[in-house]
């Protein structure tokens, strides 16, 4: 199978444009007759499902938590970028996609890119409109500030509350139309497996999480906007309950995944403290922007850090990449980070930690300017740590964040099953290798506002009529059954291990393998390695209460089940992708001062994989990347 | 630490529920309120027996799904914390602990700790937005904002929509939580047009789900995680009654 991506041909500048007026519409009057589940309601889902029933269609909009607002791009902090150039320090559409693509280090697809760009302005028009209180400047207009990878200041911001304000924006969207009656809201419902009918998606079986049963919902086309799996790492930064599932599902039933060895790995977290831990909490990487970064120079230095002179002090972000300094990209950050720490110069009680120091923005600037800017961050760290960033600096480390790869779409963000289409950080197209900051916000929203609404309307335009399709068909049925049956199967192992101590087991793994740092041999072993906990956990899985209540245990070990999976399809595409590049790091291939070496020439491609079966190697396929805009570079930020 | 828990188990909500005793002898003062608990689960699993069912998801204090009555206070004792932000070095070896789920008649136990707060969404979606769609508004700067509004605007929009104001108000009113998101729609220029018509909404709606009347108790700023102040209650009262009396 070839892989179309379907982008618009001729220049880069008129290609969203012309595809607009290429595409069908479905007139006004006709919109009703369809409907459209959309899975997942954070950023990208919650603002299509609102902005699909605004334009008429009817839509079925699920999530596993309590409410719509609770989704995990809530827990975004710094900011959305715009190419806005308020400030007017040099921004335009054009460099925030240069940006980007460089950023990505030359993985992504110009042409999506781009578009995110062109629609950056929109989104922050949008969510004024709507009410969210973006930080403002005395004047009245809007206040920007700098994020890494980025030389001018195009990050808009809601104190540190930013994914927050801009999902309530969605939420708020969906709400009313859950008031009008156009979105039906179903909450406490887990996505099990994806309905295919003559090779088209056409529903969902899910199951209640309060009273078990399995459920199956029909409709003419299918969204996934169910986030990333950085949880395979057991301990990321992510919500507990963000999981691979629904996108595995759809793997399983033939959406090819997209580098799924892309997974950023966020520089500013509060590093672990003991094996109780749950999960790492994110300093935002605004934090970067006044913070400095450093580590004793000496080895095993154990005085307390203000104890340390100046002189004795390494900031060795400011020393190795002069013009970004501490802010540069995620990837290079983290990166260095290790490194000093694998040196022996970490602090914190692991060793595992370096400081990021407020001491000279606050002589520079005043407490309370600092304050205003990071206040709320300051006092999550102090609740966690039981320290005081004003008096001691705080100790951050790189922790598993947001995944780049996701499942491939084309241009329309259409996977390779028709009609089921991929929003947000489920999907892989934007990001390339490494994300920048406030980029997935900018993301989540451009697919759910205002690339979703077009697109979807050009394939269900060519696919009307559709069969009606009702919860009794046979194909439907087998589905529900067979989520039954893996829930039954679950329940019967009656072992001795919980579901959490395997997804710790696999994360352990996974941090060390194809974590911050990989190699051929890591590799190999690992995909070995896999397979064992997976025969394991099918083995000695214990489970209790009972499949027909709201059962926690239950609920986490499917979870895992599929992660255990899909692990082994991250580590081929980290074996099989032999070079460096953003965030995938093959020990084997850098630059003698530690950068990243790509290999243009052999893998200046998406991978995207084909699901052959459990244990089963997958099937690579390729879309070449073609850089006509940007010219294929080295990515300094020296 | 040594700790000593007493947890509210409730099958249902058909059945009645109980309080539930556990010892704990090795909580490190590092761990999380929450994993502590994630601990006894692990136990309890290993025992064979059903473990403790409570909602919790981002543990950065900002989803709003963690939701105890730790010791008769919704969220613990720390002002102005979640309970996943709430760390055991705030307790003392050897004590010991009530564990409830919140306690408000709206607010019905699904099972043990975990409740059904579907009516906030409720009253959110009686009014709780700027009736816009997607498109294309005004350039985002055409509508300059005095600073100390955004600001205000952004102090009641930290809400989380936890429940915890409901929970710790002897009225069980919503006061907080609707207050909270009226004024930061009052505040700004794009909440004006439908402002009256807001209040009034989100009132009756609450009124209609059962919540109680607010008398000036003030527990739910003190319950509030994110320190909303209960200025903003009196802000929506004078909102309310210009609307009931100018209401066509």
């Amino acid at each position: 199978m070839s892989l179309n991506s379907k982008v618009p041909s001729g220049p880069i500048k008129d290609s969203w444009d012309k595809h607009r007026f290429d595409m069908k519409l479905i007139n006004p009057a006709n919109k009703r007759k369809y409907k459209i589940i959309v899975v997942g309601t954070g950023l990208a889902g919650g603002a299509a499902a609102a902005s699909l029933a605004e334009l008429g269609y009817n839509v079925e909009a699920f999530t596993y938590n309590d409410s719509a607002r609770r989704a995990h791009s809530i827990a975004a902090q710094g900011g959305i970028n715009a190419a806005k150039n308020y400030p007017n320090d040099g921004d335009s559409i054009w460099r925030l996609f240069y940006d980007t693509v460089k950023g990505g280090d030359f993985r992504s697809r110009e042409a999506n890119v781009y578009r995110l760009a062109q629609v950056s302005n929109s989104i922050i028009d949008q969510c004024v409109a709507q009410g969210v209180p973006f930080a403002r400047e005395y004047g009245g207009l809007l206040d920007n500030r700098s994020f890494g990878g980025a030389q001018v200041s195009r990050t808009f911001y809601a104190r540190g509350q930013t994914g927050q304000q801009l999902l309530l924006g969605a939420y708020s969207a969906l709400m009313r139309q859950v008031h009008l009656g156009k979105v039906k809201l179903f909450v406490r419902k887990e996505m099990k497996d994806l309905i295919i009918i003559d090779g088209k998606a056409r529903g969902i079986t899910t199951r209640d999480l309060v009273s078990g049963k399995v459920e199956s919902y029909t409709a003419d086309a299918v969204i996934l906007a169910t986030g990333g799996y950085g949880n395979v790492f057991f301990l990321s930064t992510n919500a507990q309950a963000c999981n691979v599932t629904a996108a595995y599902r759809a793997y399983k039933k033939g959406a090819f995944f997209a580098n799924p060895c892309y997974t950023q790995i966020h520089p500013t977290c509060i590093p672990v403290s003991g094996d109780h831990q749950s999960k790492l909490t994110l300093m935002s990487e605004s934090l970067r922007n006044d913070g400095r970064i450093w580590v004793p120079k000496k080895e095993g230095d154990k005085r307390p850090p203000n104890q340390i002179p100046e002189n004795e002090r390494d900031y060795y972000l400011e020393r190795k990449y002069p013009s970004f300094g501490n802010l540069s990209p995620r990837d290079i950050s983290s990166r260095s980070a290790k490194e000093v720490c694998d040196e022996g110069r970490g602090v914190s009680s692991t060793g595992y930690g370096v400081y990021l120091d407020f001491k000279d923005a606050i002589q520079r600037l005043g407490k309370k300017a600092i304050e205003e800017k990071y206040g709320n961050l300051f006092e999550m760290y102090e609740r966690i740590k039981g320290d005081d960033p004003y008096e001691t600096p705080m100790q951050i480390y790189p922790a598993s964040h947001y995944t780049m790869g996701g499942l491939w779409v084309d241009y329309n963000l259409m996977s390779t099953i028709p009609g089921l289409h991929v929003l947000g950080e489920a999907n892989f197209s934007d990001h390339g290798a490494n994300r920048l900051g406030a980029s997935a916000l900018m993301q989540g929203l451009a697919d759910g506002y205002f690339v979703i609404p077009y697109t979807i309307a050009d394939y269900l335009a060519n696919n009307t009529p559709f069969d009606k399709i009702d919860t009794d068909h046979p194909e439907v049925k087998k589905v529900e059954a067979d989520v039954k049956a893996n829930t039954d199967k679950l329940m019967s192992i009656n072992g001795k291990q919980t579901p959490t101590q395997f997804h710790r087991k696999l994360g352990a793994v996974m941090w060390d393998n194809v974590g911050m740092g990989r190699n051929e041999a890591g590799l190999k072993k690992v995909i070995k390695e896999i397979p064992k906990i997976r025969e394991e956990f099918w083995q000695d899985l214990k489970i209790t209460g009972t499949k027909e209540d709201l059962n926690i245990v239950l609920e986490k070990a499917g979870r895992v089940a599929d992660f255990l999976e899909f692990a082994e399809v991250m580590a081929w595409d980290a074996l099989e992708r032999d070079e460096s590049c953003g965030a995938h790091f093959r020990e084997e291939h850098q630059y003698p001062d530690g950068e990243a070496k790509r290999d243009d020439e052999n893998f200046c491609h998406v991978a995207a994989w084909e699901y052959k079966g459990v244990g089963v190697k997958p099937v690579r396929h390729i879309e070449p990347l073609e850089f006509k805009d940007v010219k294929l570079a080295v990515r300094s930020y020296k | 630490m040594k700790i000593t828990l007493h947890i509210w188990r409730q099958k249902n909500s058909q059945e009645r529920g109980f309080m539930e005793k556990h010892f704990l002898d090795d909580v490190s003062e590092d761990m999380s309120f929450l994993e502590m608990l994630d601990i006894l689960n692990e136990r309890l699993i290993k025992e064979g027996k059903e473990a403790i069912a409570f909602d919790h998801d981002c543990r950065e204090g900002i989803c709003g799904a963690c939701s105890l009555t730790i010791n008769g206070t919704p969220h613990g004792p720390e002002r102005a914390t979640t309970t996943c932000q709430l760390h055991m070095r705030k307790f003392k070896d050897g004590d010991t602990i009530y564990v409830e789920p919140f306690r408000s008649k709206v607010f019905k136990v699904i099972k043990d700790l975990v409740v059904d707060r579907d009516s906030l969404d409720k009253i959110m979606q009686a009014g709780g937005y700027v009736g816009i769609s997607t498109g294309n508004p005004q350039d985002a700067n055409a509508l300059p904002i005095a600073k100390k509004k955004a600001d205000l605007a952004m102090d009641s929009a930290a809400c989380i929509g936890c429940g915890a104001c409901v929970a710790a108000c002897p009225n069980g009113a919503a006061m907080l939580f609707v207050s909270a998101k009226i004024n930061q729609y009052a505040q700004l220029p794009q909440g004006q047009p439908e402002n009256k018509r807001r209040v009034l909404k989100m009132v009756r709606a609450m009124d209609d789900h059962g919540f109680g009347a607010c008398t000036n108790m003030y527990e739910c700023e003190a319950a509030c995680p994110k320190s909303i102040s209960v200025r903003f209650i009196s802000r929506m009262n004078v909102n309310f009654w210009k609307a009931v009396l100018l209401e066509e």
